[in-house]
């Protein structure tokens, strides 16, 4: 077998669908499509497509022709649910038992763009990010609702869909040609369906752990406690010393392939796929614009991915919204590491040139109700409110400096240009190039789609056209 | 006498050669000649020879190994392996341990987990097994395969009971098919029991053998989430019409008769006064079916083995031929002979040469692989290596399900293998590409290496901690023995043999300079550990 330039096929699945698949790639390119990228487990995982008749045809289909915007997304995850009264749809006139405490409000470097004044940063930045203030899924649940906003089909349907990060994994893997893996979650996972669904567990995402804002990021399997290069290194020797049936084996194909795989997660512990997460290989004066703290230091992080080309990454809010109680005070205390972080972010994509090929967007999976909570136990806290509240977007072909709808006198309500989820999700596949109305392989081969069809009676006012 | 003081001595010379280290060349492969013992080994030599491929036996420290991984899921201890390795009697050693192995309560385990992969054994909305179900399902699996249920009789359970979930183990095989119309519930049966995708059948033989499944109910009980699954002859019958206020319901209109067609193409009308379910399973668990004992035969020497003789082993049909159709027919005679006996089949198999073949590929490798010149490679099961890793180290792990339970909540010692239901999970398992028991078919189960998978091993905090402070690795470690005895020990524990010299002496070459090589830190030997546990003689099956 020559091992540079092997005719080798990727991966039992698909080799057995009964298109030979001989690439005539170097053997590592090889192996980087088939078995790094998620969408090359997938199908080496997925038993229908082994039949040989399998009725669904090879997925991940052909990118949708139409320009391509979108190479990496930032997803904010502000699990939850952020108030959007306090926040980037502020109702100054609407009085004291809907805005409580907050009282200033600023004016942007947009005219007619105002937000609360927790976000002094993000108002010299409204040139770059669109609000759409009229979201809407009516849905008070967290999980009913972070399904809706991540996957936007109805929850308690039959089928468990993949999250949008999982549908990036599938259809943008095969191309990807990293070291990280498609779709990472900075720092933790946040289940609450935001996984893969019925695409298996393969399409999980690949969760850092650790918190950038230490002194070493510790990334789960990348970087270890207490392990200095010297001893990683050592180790390896030794395993390569102590790796006697390896070597009486090496005949075998299947354990080559095992080896490669091998050798490219070393490029990522001892390698350059680290370095991606090597944070103090940036200027302690940048460090600190962005902030130092785990959000800030997430977006920072998010940022090195998306110059490595990773598809798709969720930064899941460090500690999350769900200020049932205490709200104003947790209010006070993470809306400026938010606008801090995100304005910091925005600034440095946009510096780089980077802004144009990123999306970034950044929500909860609601608002919180309009009407603050006075009684006890609540005390001045907010509940979940999903009639309406606001999402920010920016970047990868979304237009800044840009409202989208409008919520009515309180934020109660929509009041004009509702935007669904399938809206949402629906504009940003479109310029990511990927076609949501493209099938989905499902393990019993039943039809499902990355989006709801319009005929599954799901609610949708159009793609978000006017900013894109 | 002669004989006798010859035995003797031969053990003698055997049990020194156990003490002593062996060269990694001698380590994998005994010297002994390959002589076909049976009508397997007969059979496979048979095309073998024509081939050129000329197979090896494997040693006794791959055999002890072997064998309990393939037979329990299980590690040996060091004990275990040690004892093995020096028994003198290599005459009769490996038949006995087969014959312990099969005996074990870790065999009930580790096949209910192979058989909660094809019967799909999982908690989960929308199949709505519930976890209670899920359990009971299990406990029945497991219970037939510790009495060794004869096989056809497992079958016929599993196809005809009736009643409760939560009380009838063996009816979670129709509550578990997701989709339960009687075309869906053909496909599942002629998978699990036909070793055959129903997707690749012409649309006729679906829909006739769907006849036999066209009259099975289900009706909740006032207990929340139970539901009995009963013969319904009236399925899919509409009453003629309501009844009018005051009335007596009106008899459905009586059934006219159907006719249900084998797969074989022979035609039945139902007799009205049977399940039509147990007609089709007395059809099927007759001998001269052509798929039944083809299949479970073929499935067995396939977890075995590592290959279907027709493969993969769930995909029989006329354009996938058996390698070997002399062995297969050999295997459906004997599975016969013995009346569905499962266990006498697996110690056929295990007693063969041909099961204990060395692994170390014999060229040409593709031809050797198809033909079972070789034992196949592969790499441990999710279940079994996050077990053998706890094994060695002394450590457990979380199990958890999102569906919560009292049924859910795991005894910290209990192993992954066995675990009653799929939906009880942890990371390591998903990650390691435990089957998702959706399909009910065997390559929903992933054992090939993936790059996530070394970042776990090689590197992550779970295992790393287990490495550190596993009670069981510490007390290797702490014993105070002398430093070649903890590596023997370490190697016993691990890899269930002995060092060979080549590793001995790259160990005392180990050490950091300005210190002498036999003394060993806490941190070399947890480094050694981890070298032994990240090596493909751990992680695989060989």
């Amino acid at each position: 077998m020559n091992p540079e330039s092997s005719s080798y096929r990727c991966a039992g699945g698909i080799e057995s669908l009964g298109m030979t698949l001989s690439l005539s790639l170097s053997r590592r390119e090889a192996l980087r499509v088939g078995l790094f990228s998620a969408a090359g487990l997938l199908l080496a995982s997925h038993p229908l497509l082994n039949a040989a008749r399998a009725a669904t045809p090879a997925a991940p289909p052909a990118p949708a022709s139409g320009k391509v915007k979108a190479r990496s997304v930032i997803q904010i995850f502000l699990w939850g649910g952020m108030s959007h009264n306090d926040t980037w749809d502020p109702k100054p006139d609407a009085g004291y038992d809907y805005n409580g405490p907050v009282k200033k409000f600023l004016p942007t470097n947009v005219d007619g763009i105002q937000l609360s004044e927790w976000f002094p940063q993000l108002a010299k930045q409204a040139d770059k990010y669109a609000l759409i203030r009229s979201v809407t899924h009516r849905n008070n649940g967290h999980e009913t609702a972070a399904y809706l906003m991540q996957t936007a089909h109805v929850p308690g349907e039959r089928l468990a869909y993949p999250s949008i990060g999982a549908v990036f994994a599938l259809f943008k893997g095969p191309e990807y040609k990293g070291l990280i893996p498609p779709y990472v979650v900075l720092t933790r996972p946040q289940g609450r369906f935001s996984e893969e669904g019925f695409l298996g567990p393969r399409l999980k995402p690949f969760a850092t752990g650790g918190d950038p804002n230490a002194s070493r990021f510790e990334v789960e399997g990348v970087v270890a406690r207490g392990i200095t290069d010297e001893r990683q290194k050592r180790r390896r020797d030794l395993l390569e010393r102590l790796n006697t049936l390896g070597r009486a084996m090496e005949a075998s194909p299947q354990l080559a392939v095992a080896e490669e795989t091998r050798k490219q997660a070393y490029e990522l512990i001892l390698g350059e796929g680290r370095e991606v997460f090597d944070l103090s290989r940036e200027k302690p004066e940048l460090r600190d614009r962005y902030g130092r703290h785990t959000f800030g230091q997430d977006c920072l992080a998010a940022r090195r991915m998306v110059e490595a080309g990773v598809p798709y990454i969720v930064i899941n809010y460090p500690g999350g919204w769900d200020t049932h109680k205490d709200h104003f005070q947790t209010m006070a205390r993470q809306c400026p590491q938010l606008d801090q972080g995100l304005a910091a972010l925005l600034l440095d994509l946009h510096e780089r040139g980077l802004l144009e090929s990123t999306i970034v967007w950044c929500c909860g999976e609601f608002g919180r109700g309009p009407k603050v909570d006075w009684q006890p136990p609540w005390n001045g806290g907010r509940n979940h409110y999903g009639n309406v509240f606001t999402a920010l977007v920016a970047g990868g072909g979304f237009k800044g400096g840009q409202v989208v709808g409008a919520s009515d006198a309180k934020a109660e309500e929509v009041k004009d240009r509702p935007v669904y989820p399938v809206d949402l999700l629906g504009s940003i596949y479109t310029l990511a190039g990927i076609d949501y109305t493209a099938k989905l392989p499902h393990p019993m081969g039943l039809e499902a789609r990355v989006l709801p069809d319009p005929s599954e009676g799901v609610k949708s006012a159009g793609l978000l056209k006017e900013i894109m | 006498m002669m004989r006798r003081l010859l035995v003797l001595s031969l053990a003698m010379v055997a049990a020194a050669q156990a003490a002593t280290p062996k060269s990694g060349a001698e380590l994998y492969e005994s010297s002994a000649a390959v002589t076909a013992q049976g009508e397997i080994d007969r059979l496979v030599l048979a095309r073998l020879t024509p081939l050129g491929i000329k197979p090896a036996l494997c040693s006794d420290e791959v055999f002890v190994r072997r064998a309990y991984l393939d037979v329990i899921g299980t590690l040996p201890t060091a004990k275990e392996a040690r004892e093995f390795i020096e028994d003198p009697d290599t005459q009769g050693k490996r038949g006995r341990l087969i014959d312990r192995l099969l005996e074990r309560d870790e065999f009930a385990d580790y096949w209910s987990m192979k058989w909660g992969d094809v019967l799909r054994i999982k908690a989960e909305f929308p199949v709505n097994l519930w976890p209670n179900a899920a359990q009971a399902y299990h406990r029945w699996v497991r219970a037939s395969l510790a009495q060794n249920k004869p096989y056809d009789q497992f079958a016929r359970e599993l196809l005809t009971s009736s009643g409760s979930n939560f009380r009838v183990g063996p009816v979670n095989f129709y509550r578990a098919i997701q989709n339960r119309t009687p075309e869906g519930i053909t496909a599942a049966v002629a998978l699990a029991f036909m070793g055959s995708r129903a997707d690749t059948w012409p649309s006729n033989r679906l829909a006739g053998m769907a006849v036999f499944f066209s009259q099975v109910g289900y009706k909740p009980t006032r207990e929340w989430k139970e539901e009995n699954v009963f013969w319904d002859p009236l399925a899919g019958l509409s009453l003629t019409n309501s009844p009018a206020a005051g009335e007596a319901p009106q008899q459905p209109a009586s059934r006219p008769p159907q006719v249900g067609v084998f797969p074989d193409g022979t035609r039945i009308e139902l007799p009205a006064d049977r399940d039509p379910r147990e007609v089709f399973a007395d059809w099927l668990i007759s001998p001269k079916n052509p798929w039944f004992t083809r299949s479970i035969v073929n499935r067995l020497w396939s977890w075995l083995l590592g290959r279907g003789i027709i493969h993969e082993p769930d995909d029989i049909r006329e354009d996938n031929p058996p390698t070997n159709p002399e062995l297969l027919a050999y295997l459906e005679k004997e599975m016969i002979a013995g009346r569905y006996d499962v266990k006498r089949l697996l110690r056929l198999i295990l007693n063969s040469q041909t099961y204990q073949f060395s692994s170390v590929p014999r060229p040409p490798v593709e031809a050797a692989e198809a033909n079972f010149g070789s034992y196949a490679l592969r790499r441990l099961d999710a279940e079994v290596l996050i077990d053998a890793i706890n094994k060695v180290t002394g450590t457990s792990d979380l199990y958890t399900s999102a569906i919560p339970e009292p049924f859910t909540y795991i005894p910290a010692d209990m192993p992954a293998i066995a675990l009653a239901d799929g939906s009880i999970t942890s990371p390591f398992l998903a990650l390691f590409g435990r089957s998702a028991r959706a399909t009910g078919m065997e390559n929903e189960r992933v054992n090939r290496m993936v790059p996530a998978q070394w970042l776990h091993l090689l590197n992550s905090s779970h295992i790393q901690r287990k490495l550190e402070q596993g009670p069981k690795l510490r007390a290797i470690v702490d014993s105070g023995r002398k430093p070649e005895e903890m590596v023997q020990e370490l190697y016993l524990t691990i890899l269930s043999r002995f060092p060979t010299v080549e590793e001995v002496k790259a160990l005392e070459e180990l050490g950091r300079p300005g210190r002498t090589g036999r003394t060993k830190s806490r941190e070399d030997c947890v480094d050694i550990a981890w070298a032994l546990i990240n090596s493909t003689e751990f992680l695989y099956r060989h």
